[in-house]
């Protein structure tokens, strides 16, 4: 098969959380689906649990391949120059191992009485003021954020700095292609100062250990260091996130899965396993290329194409999961493919998994009667962003008299 | 952090010993199958149904093993000196 007449890619705006039931038919009749994403050559889209495995587990797909080709992409931008995602093993582990044992489940855990103090602090800030609160400013935004910042050891003062930066690197349509570069500079020139300060003042933080794997150990160039800082800092903050309040009101929206849940607050780490599955964060993966023919579920993806998987769609798929479009905090299937798979796996999975049960529990054990302050329609979506999520989420409780 | 300033643990056999081998597990209740060692060595790791296999348990001494170690976000992989037990990977 050739890669002719594509479905122009997403099928449809973001609607709130809900899947476009395109993806439903797709996975069942058309595994390998000619797509054409906003940017790039056009891709086959893979929408099968086991088909998406392989793509972005099998060496005969490469990331590598994809920065020598205009490859497919929902945003503009296409990352730094020498970020992780450019890279296939040998060389992407490489990368990788400078970073893997700061983000390994042992660590993390070591970071959770911190998250959980961060957390606390902010419900004491939000019961201190009464409702109703922005959940996404007051919580959602600055736990994440206060935890990477701390964790890599970039200065939480500058927040509102990298946020924009990162804003508008994580932009499909809300900015242009020059607004998008030049946040994308002055970003990097914001990291290569810490590393700078980092050379100067030495400290045990990630960015110190990454400045000491370059200086002392050769083990990364100038490039690869600051666009694992910025990749760090954007990647783990952002999603995070926006995940604290999709959780939520998709929990809200299921009020019987909640109520089980308040119920018996020991379900959280599960809870969260199944939203993760459940809750359709991005579009489409970065794009892999096939480097020699490789046989997918519905058909051969010929050496050079490119391929996109949609792991919202995996996560929905029947022959993996039961009555995939309900959601269950109990369930015991297959695990969920929401933070990838393969060399690529989200580097940050433990982290993010021990921020969104901490937020979970605390938000349920703090705030009884927690709901939406308005009506749904009150709620701000974010649109030109390639992560769905809420702009704004007023939400109130029972004030203690 | 570093794989390169490892220590050779003291009981093991001189560096160059042809018949060095190491044994390769994967606890299966750890590992929530990532991929991220199959990615890291196709030829050492397999996942099958969500757990990671090793293809061999014992290989000659080699750096995608310690590597795919290295890599493993639960520790699920451990690499030791078939004949004195000593861990080679992941670092504690
Ligand atoms: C090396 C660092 C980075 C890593 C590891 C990373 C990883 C990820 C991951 C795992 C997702 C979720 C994809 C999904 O849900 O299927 C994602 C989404 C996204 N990331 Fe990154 N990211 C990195 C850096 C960046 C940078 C620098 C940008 C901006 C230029 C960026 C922009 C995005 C966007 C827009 C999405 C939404 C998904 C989409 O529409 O494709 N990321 N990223
Ligand atoms: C709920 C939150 C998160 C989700 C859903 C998510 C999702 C993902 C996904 C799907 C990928 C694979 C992208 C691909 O293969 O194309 C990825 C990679 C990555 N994520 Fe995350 N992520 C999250 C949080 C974080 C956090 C907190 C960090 C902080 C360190 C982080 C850092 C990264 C990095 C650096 C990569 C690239 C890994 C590599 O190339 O080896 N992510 N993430
Ligand atoms: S890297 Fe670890 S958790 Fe992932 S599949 Fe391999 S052994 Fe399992």
């Amino acid at each position: 098969m050739t890669i002719t007449d594509p479905h122009p890619f997403p099928f449809s705006e973001p609607d709130e959380l809900r899947i476009d039931p395109r993806f439903e038919q797709i996975r069942e009749k058309e595994p390998l689906c000619p797509v054409q994403l906003p940017h790039g050559e056009p891709a086959w889209l893979v929408t099968r649990y086991e088909d998406v495995k392989t793509v972005l587990g099998d060496p005969r797909f490469s990331r590598a391949e994809a920065v020598r080709r205009d490859e497919p992409r929902t945003r503009y931008h296409r990352g730094l120059p020498g970020n992780i995602m450019e890279f296939d093993p040998p060389e992407h582990t490489r990368l990788r191992r400078v970073v893997a044992k700061a983000f390994t489940a042992r660590h993390v855990e070591d970071l959770r009485v911190r998250a959980q103090e961060i957390a606390d602090r902010l419900v004491d800030e939000m019961i201190a003021q009464g409702p109703p609160a922005d959940l996404v400013s007051a919580f959602a935004l600055p736990l994440p954020v206060t935890v990477i910042c701390e964790l890599l050891g970039v200065p939480f003062e500058d927040r509102t700095r990298f946020r924009h930066w990162s804003d508008a690197l994580l932009s499909t349509t809300r900015f242009s292609p020059e607004e998008i570069e030049r946040c994308a500079g002055e970003l990097s020139d914001y990291m290569a100062g810490l590393v700078a300060e980092r050379r100067k003042h030495p400290q045990d933080d990630l960015l110190g250990v990454m400045v000491a794997a370059r200086d002392e150990q050769d083990r990364l160039t100038e490039d690869e260091l600051v666009a694992m800082g910025v990749g760090v800092l954007v990647a783990g903050h952002e999603t995070t996130a926006s995940q604290i309040p999709n959780f939520v009101h998709t929990l809200l929206e299921h009020p019987e899965e909640l109520a089980r849940l308040r119920a018996d607050l020991d379900l959280v780490p599960q809870a969260v396993e199944e939203l993760m599955r459940f809750v359709p964060l991005g579009s489409a993966s970065t794009a892999r290329y096939a480097v020699e023919d490789v046989e997918l579920s519905g058909g051969v993806v010929h050496a050079g194409e490119p391929v996109v998987v949609s792991t919202a769609a995996a996560n929905r798929d029947t022959t993996v999961f039961t009555c995939p479009e309900r959601l269950d905090l109990t369930r015991k299937e297959a695990a969920h493919v929401g933070f990838g798979h393969g060399p690529h796996h989200c580097l940050g999975a433990q982290l993010a998994r021990m921020e969104l049960q901490v937020a979970l529990s605390t938000l349920l054990r703090r705030l009884p009667g927690l709901r939406l302050a308005g009506t749904e329609e009150d709620l701000v979506w974010k649109a030109g962003s390639g992560v769905r999520g809420l702009e704004k989420m007023l939400i109130t409780w029972e004030a203690a008299a | 952090m570093s794989g390169a300033d490892r220590e050779v643990p003291a009981a093991s056999p001189a560096p160059g010993t042809r018949t060095e081998i190491w044994r390769v597990r994967v606890d299966p209740k750890a590992c929530m199958g990532t991929g991220i060692c199959a990615g890291v060595a196709p030829d050492r790791f397999q996942v099958r149904d969500g757990i990671s296999h090793p293809t061999a348990a014992y290989v000659p001494p080699e750096d995608q093993v310690v590597d795919a170690a290295e890599s493993c976000p639960l520790e699920a992989i451990r690499v030791t000196h078939r004949d004195t037990g000593a861990l080679i990977a992941p670092e504690e």
